[in-house]
């Protein structure tokens, strides 16, 4: 394919000496390397993904990068964001990469734009002159969002996403090819896929998936080899697999098939059924939304076990998260389980007695407990759609979170 | 016999199970063999008879909807993709 644009820039003579190992190659050249520091690119996300990211097309020299991002580095983001460090724990994430990425290439520009993207400012940040936008968000709101004001502004989408250890990659550029919305017309709504936030992601994969985003990058500037547009690859860590898929455009498509001026962003939170970021004010619908759920504390817990009350405690986490840290003397049945075995029997297809919730009693009191009180509360919710008693059930306030701050403070946080 | 991939978030229904053999001539046929292998999928693939809209099926590299949906005969020894729609570190945004 051709370059996205035809800018050059002049390189100093440091410069060229920096980029020697791209010059002396036919594929870049005096011109490419030319033509990248001339190049714009813009990161959603300076996490997992936003980390190689940042790192190797300053290192590439990308003239100017622009990163989004409203976060601060936490110390659980090191296992995988490694253009951060202890040293930046705490500070913004915007400043943290920022820093490193200079210390690395002082020849670039890096704009940094400190908010949470949202339909309100999408349209300002993409139309500050980007030549491609590289998606490295964590939730589908945004992932959505950051399509339809690229379909309608006409940037290519450099896309990665991950769980666990498997990897999606794609260049979404809806002026050459199909558009995330062609692929993934609408997500999967909460609640009906495993969750993530509890499934982890291999510290590395993020470093794979992105440092392959920053390499279609550099292709779609460069106009070199076949860019990732109306493909898709999938890469599988534990099998060393990468298998490509084709996508095709969507003639039906609600945002690419239409007018650009036509494309109009939406109220992304409500589309997918979830907020999109820590800050946001969307209040998700979940099973126990419309309850009035009754609560104890982790010392109501502690008392009632050690009393040996008439009383059931249930840890609704994923089985790993037992491994982590688990109160002694709960029953344990993950909050997917509960919620399939009350689909099937509402359903029809299933009995109590069929399911797993036949280990819960209709006539105990309860308390529910997850990591910090939302899941136990939709299963306290699940529970009362198919006969248990809502006065008997109690969600344990801030779940074992809270257990390890005041009950136990040798227990493992995470 | 066809082979299903299952991706990573599914895998939680089909007690791990990465590759699972299913007999049927069509890809409803096998999708339909492999709900009734593990029945908890089915709630994530169907709504009644019809394929979930997010759910992404793929024969070979191909999208089965550029095909023909549930009625595309499966040749032998083809096998099948789920291609599961995930967004990275906080897939669902809902969880605590």
């Amino acid at each position: 394919m051709e370059a996205l644009h035809s800018r050059l820039a002049d390189l100093s003579n440091d410069e060229v000496k920096r980029y020697s190992r791209h010059v002396i190659m036919p594929e870049v050249g005096m011109e490419g390397q030319r033509r990248l520091k001339a190049s714009s690119v813009l990161l959603i996300g300076t996490g997992g993904l936003g980390s190689p990211l940042a790192l190797y097309l300053a290192a590439a020299g990308i003239g100017r990068i622009g990163l989004v991002d409203y976060d601060v580095v936490d110390f659980t983001n090191l296992q995988r964001q490694v253009i951060h460090g202890v040293s930046t724990v705490g500070v913004s994430k915007l400043d943290s990469a920022a820093a490193r990425m200079l210390d690395l290439n002082p020849d670039i520009e890096v704009v940094k734009y400190n908010v949470p993207l949202t339909s309100e400012n999408a349209l300002r940040i993409f139309g500050e002159d980007w030549d491609v936008v590289i998606d490295g968000t964590d939730n589908f709101p945004t992932r959505y969002l950051v399509n339809d004001a690229c379909v309608k502004l006409g940037i290519p989408n450099v896309y990665g996403s991950i769980f666990r250890f498997e990897g999606q990659l794609s260049v979404f550029y809806a002026e050459q090819g199909p558009c995330y919305r062609c692929m993934f017309p609408e997500p999967p709504p909460p609640g009906l896929v495993p969750s993530c936030a509890e499934g982890g992601v291999l510290g590395i994969l993020p470093g794979t998936i992105g440092t392959m985003q920053a390499t279609e990058a550099i292709k779609l500037l460069l106009g070199a080899g076949d860019p990732m547009i109306g493909r898709m690859m999938l890469y599988d860590a534990l099998e060393m697999s990468f298998h490509t898929i084709k996508i095709r455009k969507d003639p039906a498509c609600p945002v690419c098939s239409v007018d650009k001026e036509a494309v109009v962003l939406l109220d992304y939170e409500q589309f997918c059924g979830m907020p999109a970021h820590d800050h946001s004010e969307f209040s998700s619908v979940g099973a126990a939304d419309e309850l009035d759920v009754q609560t104890v504390t982790v010392h109501d817990v502690k008392s009632a076990l050690e009393n040996g009350d008439d009383i059931l405690v249930i840890d609704v986490r994923d089985p790993h998260e037992w491994d982590i840290s688990a109160i002694k003397g709960t029953l344990r049945i993950p909050k997917p389980d509960i919620q399939l075995a009350k689909n099937g029997i509402q359903a029809g297809r299933k009995l109590w007695e069929e399911t797993v919730l036949q280990e819960i009693p209709k006539d105990k009191t309860l308390y529910v407990h997850c990591r910090s009180g939302v899941r136990s509360a939709d299963s306290i919710g699940f529970l009362s759609e198919i006969g248990y008693d809502l006065d008997k059930m109690y969600n344990v306030e801030g779940g074992i979170l809270a257990w390890a701050d005041e009950i136990d403070p040798e227990m493992p946080k995470y | 016999m066809a082979k299903i991939r299952i991706p990573t978030p599914l895998r939680a229904f089909t007690d791990g199970a990465a590759d699972i053999e299913v007999a049927g001539g069509t890809v409803g046929e096998a999708l339909n063999n492999l709900v009734d292998q593990h029945p908890e999928l089915r709630a994530h693939l169907f709504n009644q008879d019809e394929l979930r809209s997010f759910v992404n099926i793929f024969i070979g590299d191909e999208d089965i909807r550029f095909l023909q949906g549930l009625d595309t005969e499966i040749e032998a020894n083809e096998s099948l993709r789920i291609i599961p729609s995930i967004a990275g570190g906080r897939s669902l945004g809902v969880e605590n």
